[in-house]
C-alpha cells in the first residue's frame, strides 16, 4: 500500500511537471505574449514597443530557460532593460535588485507574480482555493447524498411511480443549465418581483462572512445541477443489481426488503456513481464559474477566466498546479475506493 | 409602414409562433402517426411509443431535430436573419412591430420580433432557431466521437491495466487537470488556430470511431472472414471518406466541408469529453472484468478484444446510455457556458 501510494505521488510530480510545462509552452506563444504585452502597456502598442516591452520583462528568454526559472532550478534572470532600468525576476517590486535571491521558483516557494490582480500567485490562489474550498464542501455535502438518497429510491423498484417521479426530476435538474436554474432562484427567493426574499441574489458577502442567507442560492444552483446526473447514474446501475439473482436469492429466503437494498445491492450498485463523484471535483474546482459570477463570489474559476483572458501566465501555471493535484488526488481516491466496494479488484 | 401595426399581444405571439413552427408540428404529428400505425413492427422504437414519458421525450427531440433541420437546410422558421441589427429594436419587447431607424424593412422580414430583440436589436426568436442548428450539429456527434475515443481507451485500460492503464490514465488525468475554459481560450485564439493545433487534435480524435468500428467487426466475425472484410471495407472506405473531409477539409469529392471555427469548438469538446467517458468505461471494465462470465469466455478461448467489446461492454451499457443522453445535454451547456465569455460560435 505505502508503494503503492509512493508510485502514485511519482506520477503526480510527473504530471505537475508535463502539465505545467504544456500550459507554459502556449501561454508563452508570441500571439499570447503580445496579448500580455498589450493588455500590461497599453492596446495601441507597435510591434517594436511590444518586442521591447517583452525583452525587458524577460519574455524574450529561451522557452525552457523561462521555464526554468519559474521552476527555480535556474536562477532567475537579471536584465538591463533598452530603458536603462536594471530589471530581476527575484526582485520585489520596491526592492532593489542587489538585495534580490538568486532562485526564485516554485521549489523555492514562490509562485510568481500575477500580472492581472497585482499580487504574488502563491497567496491569490490561497485565498480563491479557501473561498472555492467552502463552496465545494457545501455543494459535496448537499448533492451528493441527496443524489444517492433519490438515485436508491428510484432505481430499487424500476418502473414504480416513484422511480417515474424522481427520473423526471432528476432529467429536469440536470438539464436546466446553472445560467437559468440561477436566475430563476435569484427572481424566486431573492427578488421583489415574487416578494419571498428568503435568501441574498448576491454571493459578496460570503466572501467576508458566511451566513445561510447570502450562501444559500449559489450552492443550492450547483447542487441541483450537479444531482441529476449522480441521481440517474445512482438509479440505472441500482435498477441494473437488482434483476441480479443474488438479490433474488435473497428476496426468497426472505430478507427484508430494506436489507436487500441496503446490505446487498447498494455496494455493487456504487462503482459508476462512485466515479462520477469524484469526477465532479476538477468540474467543481474550474467549471462553476457561470455560477461564480452570477452570484459575483470570486472564486478560483472566476480567477481562471481573468487570468486565462488576460494570458496572466504565472497565475495560470499555479491554478494547473492546483488543478492537477487535486485531479490526480480524487482519481487516487477513487481507484482505492473501487477496490473497497469490490475486493476482487485490483489496481495497484 | 411598420410604424402602423400594433405590438402584438400574449395571444398573438403564440400564435403566430406555432404558425412559424407549422412544418415542424406537421413533421412530428406525421412521425408519430406512422410510428404508432407501425409499433409493433418497430421494435425497441416501438416499445417507445407504448409509454407516455417515452413518447413526451420523443417529441422534444424530434421538435428541435426537425426545427434545426428545417431552419438549417431550407432557411424556413426564421422570421428575420439572426445576424441583422435594428437600432430601433434594442431590447424591444416581445412582439414588437419590426422597423427599421434607416430605409424601410425588407418586405420578406417578419413582421414581428416574436419574442423581442436583444441588447443589440437582433431578433431574439430567430437567434433561438439559428442556435438550435450548431447545437444539434456539435452536441450529439461530439458526445458521439468522445464516447469512441472514451470505450475505445477505456476498455483495454481496464481490462489488462498494468502498464497500459498508467499510461492511459495519465494521460487523462492530464487533459481532466487541463482547464476547461483555458483550453478554449487558447484554442480560438487565431494565431493558434493558424499553428494548425485544432486540426492535428481533430486528425487524432476523428480516427477513434473508424478504429472502434474495425476492431468491433473484426472481434465479432473473425471466424467468417467473408462478412467481416465486406464490414471493415465499408467501414474503412466509408469512414475515411467523412475523416478526410471532417479533420482535413480535404474531401476529394468536395461534398464534406466544415467551417474552421466550428471543427475548432467541435474537437475541443471532443477533447474535453473524451477522458471523462475514459474514466467511467475503465471504472466499469475493472469491475466487470472479475465476472465469471469473462472467466468463462476466456476459458473458452476468445479473443480479449472480444470480450472487451461483446462481452463487457455490453454489460456497462446502462450508466454508459445514461451518461450518453445526459452529456448531450451538458455539451449544449458547455457551448452556452463558452458562449458567455465570447468563445463558442457565432
Amino acid at each position: 500500500m505505502v508503494i503503492f501510494i509512493l508510485r502514485r505521488l511519482h506520477v503526480m510530480l510527473l504530471s505537475t511537471l508535463c502539465l505545467t510545462f504544456l500550459i507554459f509552452v502556449l501561454t508563452n506563444l508570441p500571439p499570447s505574449l503580445e496579448k500580455l504585452a498589450k493588455t500590461q502597456g497599453n492596446f495601441r502598442m507597435s510591434d517594436e514597443e511590444v518586442s521591447t516591452y517583452l525583452y525587458n520583462h524577460g519574455y524574450s528568454q529561451p522557452m525552457l530557460v523561462k521555464y526554468g526559472q519559474w521552476l527555480g532550478v535556474l536562477p532567475g534572470y537579471v536584465i538591463k532593460g533598452t530603458d536603462g532600468r536594471l530589471r530581476a525576476r527575484c526582485a520585489e517590486p520596491q526592492e532593489p535588485v542587489a538585495a534580490a535571491p538568486t532562485y526564485c521558483g516554485l521549489l523555492q516557494g514562490n509562485w510568481g507574480y500575477s500580472t492581472v490582480i497585482k499580487a504574488d500567485v502563491g497567496s491569490v490562489i490561497r485565498d480563491k482555493l479557501a473561498l472555492t474550498g467552502i463552496l465545494m464542501f457545501w455543494v459535496l455535502v448537499v448533492m451528493v447524498p441527496s443524489a444517492l438518497i433519490l438515485g436508491v429510491l428510484a432505481g430499487m423498484r424500476e418502473g414504480a411511480r416513484l422511480d417515474r417521479v424522481i427520473s423526471t426530476l432528476s432529467i429536469i435538474s440536470a438539464a436546466t443549465p446553472e445560467y437559468v436554474s440561477g436566475v430563476l432562484f435569484i427572481a424566486l427567493f431573492a427578488s421583489s418581483a415574487v416578494g419571498l426574499q428568503w435568501f441574498k441574489g448576491t454571493a459578496t458577502g460570503a466572501m467576508e462572512t458566511l451566513t445561510f442567507s447570502n450562501f444559500v442560492l449559489p450552492v443550492i444552483t450547483i447542487a441541483v445541477h450537479g444531482m441529476g446526473y449522480i441521481a440517474r447514474m445512482t438509479r440505472t446501475a441500482m435498477a441494473e443489481v437488482m434483476t441480479s439473482q443474488y438479490i433474488r436469492t435473497a428476496r426468497l429466503k426472505g430478507v427484508r426488503f430494506r436489507n436487500i437494498v441496503l446490505k446487498h445491492a447498494l455496494r455493487n450498485a456504487l462503482i459508476a456513481p462512485f466515479t462520477v463523484i469524484m469526477l465532479q471535483f476538477p468540474w467543481l474546482l474550474n467549471g462553476v464559474v457561470i455560477v461564480e459570477t452570477l452570484f459575483n463570489y470570486k472564486g478560483f474559476g472566476w480567477t481562471l477566466v481573468m487570468a486565462a483572458s488576460n494570458n496572466d501566465i504565472d497565475l495560470l501555471l499555479g491554478i494547473s498546479v492546483v488543478s492537477v493535484v487535486v485531479v490526480l488526488l480524487t482519481q487516487l481516491i477513487s481507484d482505492i475506493g473501487y477496490v473497497v466496494l469490490n475486493p476482487r479488484i485490483s489496481v495497484s | 409602414m411598420g410604424m402602423d401595426l400594433q405590438p402584438l399581444g400574449w395571444g398573438g405571439i403564440i400564435a403566430r409562433i406555432a404558425l412559424q413552427f407549422a412544418p415542424v408540428l406537421l413533421a412530428i404529428v406525421a412521425t408519430f402517426a406512422v410510428s404508432l400505425r407501425y409499433k409493433r413492427a418497430l421494435g425497441l422504437y416501438g416499445k417507445l411509443c407504448d409509454s407516455p414519458i417515452g413518447m413526451i421525450g420523443l417529441a422534444l427531440v424530434l421538435f428541435w431535430a426537425y426545427t434545426s433541420f428545417l431552419a438549417g437546410g431550407f432557411d424556413l422558421i426564421m422570421t428575420h436573419d439572426p445576424l441583422t441589427q435594428s437600432a430601433m429594436m434594442k431590447k424591444a419587447p416581445p412582439g414588437t412591430p419590426y422597423s427599421r431607424l434607416i430605409g424601410s424593412p425588407d418586405p420578406a422580414d417578419g413582421a414581428y420580433y416574436l419574442l423581442g430583440g436583444d441588447n443589440l436589436g437582433r431578433d431574439v426568436f430567430s437567434r433561438v432557431v439559428a442556435g438550435s442548428v450548431k447545437v444539434m450539429l456539435i452536441a450529439p456527434f461530439a458526445t458521439i466521437f468522445a464516447f469512441m475515443a472514451g470505450i475505445t481507451l477505456g476498455l483495454p485500460a481496464g481490462y489488462y491495466g498494468k502498464r497500459l492503464d498508467t499510461v492511459l490514465s495519465f494521460s487523462s488525468n492530464l487533459v481532466l487537470a487541463f482547464p476547461v475554459i483555458l483550453l478554449f481560450y487558447l484554442l480560438v485564439t487565431p494565431e493558434i488556430v493558424e499553428t494548425g493545433l485544432p486540426v492535428y487534435m481533430a486528425a487524432v480524435l476523428f480516427l477513434f470511431p473508424i478504429v472502434f468500428l474495425v476492431i468491433l467487426w473484426n472481434s465479432r466475425y473473425r471466424t467468417r472472414p467473408a462478412r467481416r472484410n465486406l464490414l471493415v471495407a465499408v467501414t474503412v472506405a466509408l469512414g475515411g471518406w467523412i475523416y478526410l473531409g471532417l479533420a482535413w477539409d480535404a474531401d476529394p469529392f468536395g461534398i464534406i466541408h466544415v467551417p474552421r471555427n466550428l471543427l475548432v469548438v467541435f474537437s475541443a469538446v471532443v477533447f474535453v469529453n473524451a477522458p471523462t467517458v475514459f474514466r467511467i468505461v475503465r471504472g466499469l471494465t475493472l469491475e466487470l472484468r472479475t465476472r465469471d462470465y469473462v472467466a468463462a469466455a476466456q476459458t473458452r478461448g476468445e479473443g480479449p478484444w472480444y470480450i472487451m467489446l461483446w462481452e463487457i461492454l455490453p454489460n456497462a451499457r446502462g450508466p454508459l446510455l445514461v451518461d450518453f443522453c445526459l452529456r448531450v445535454g451538458y455539451t449544449t451547456i458547455l457551448l452556452g457556458t463558452l458562449g458567455f465569455f465570447g468563445l463558442g460560435l457565432e
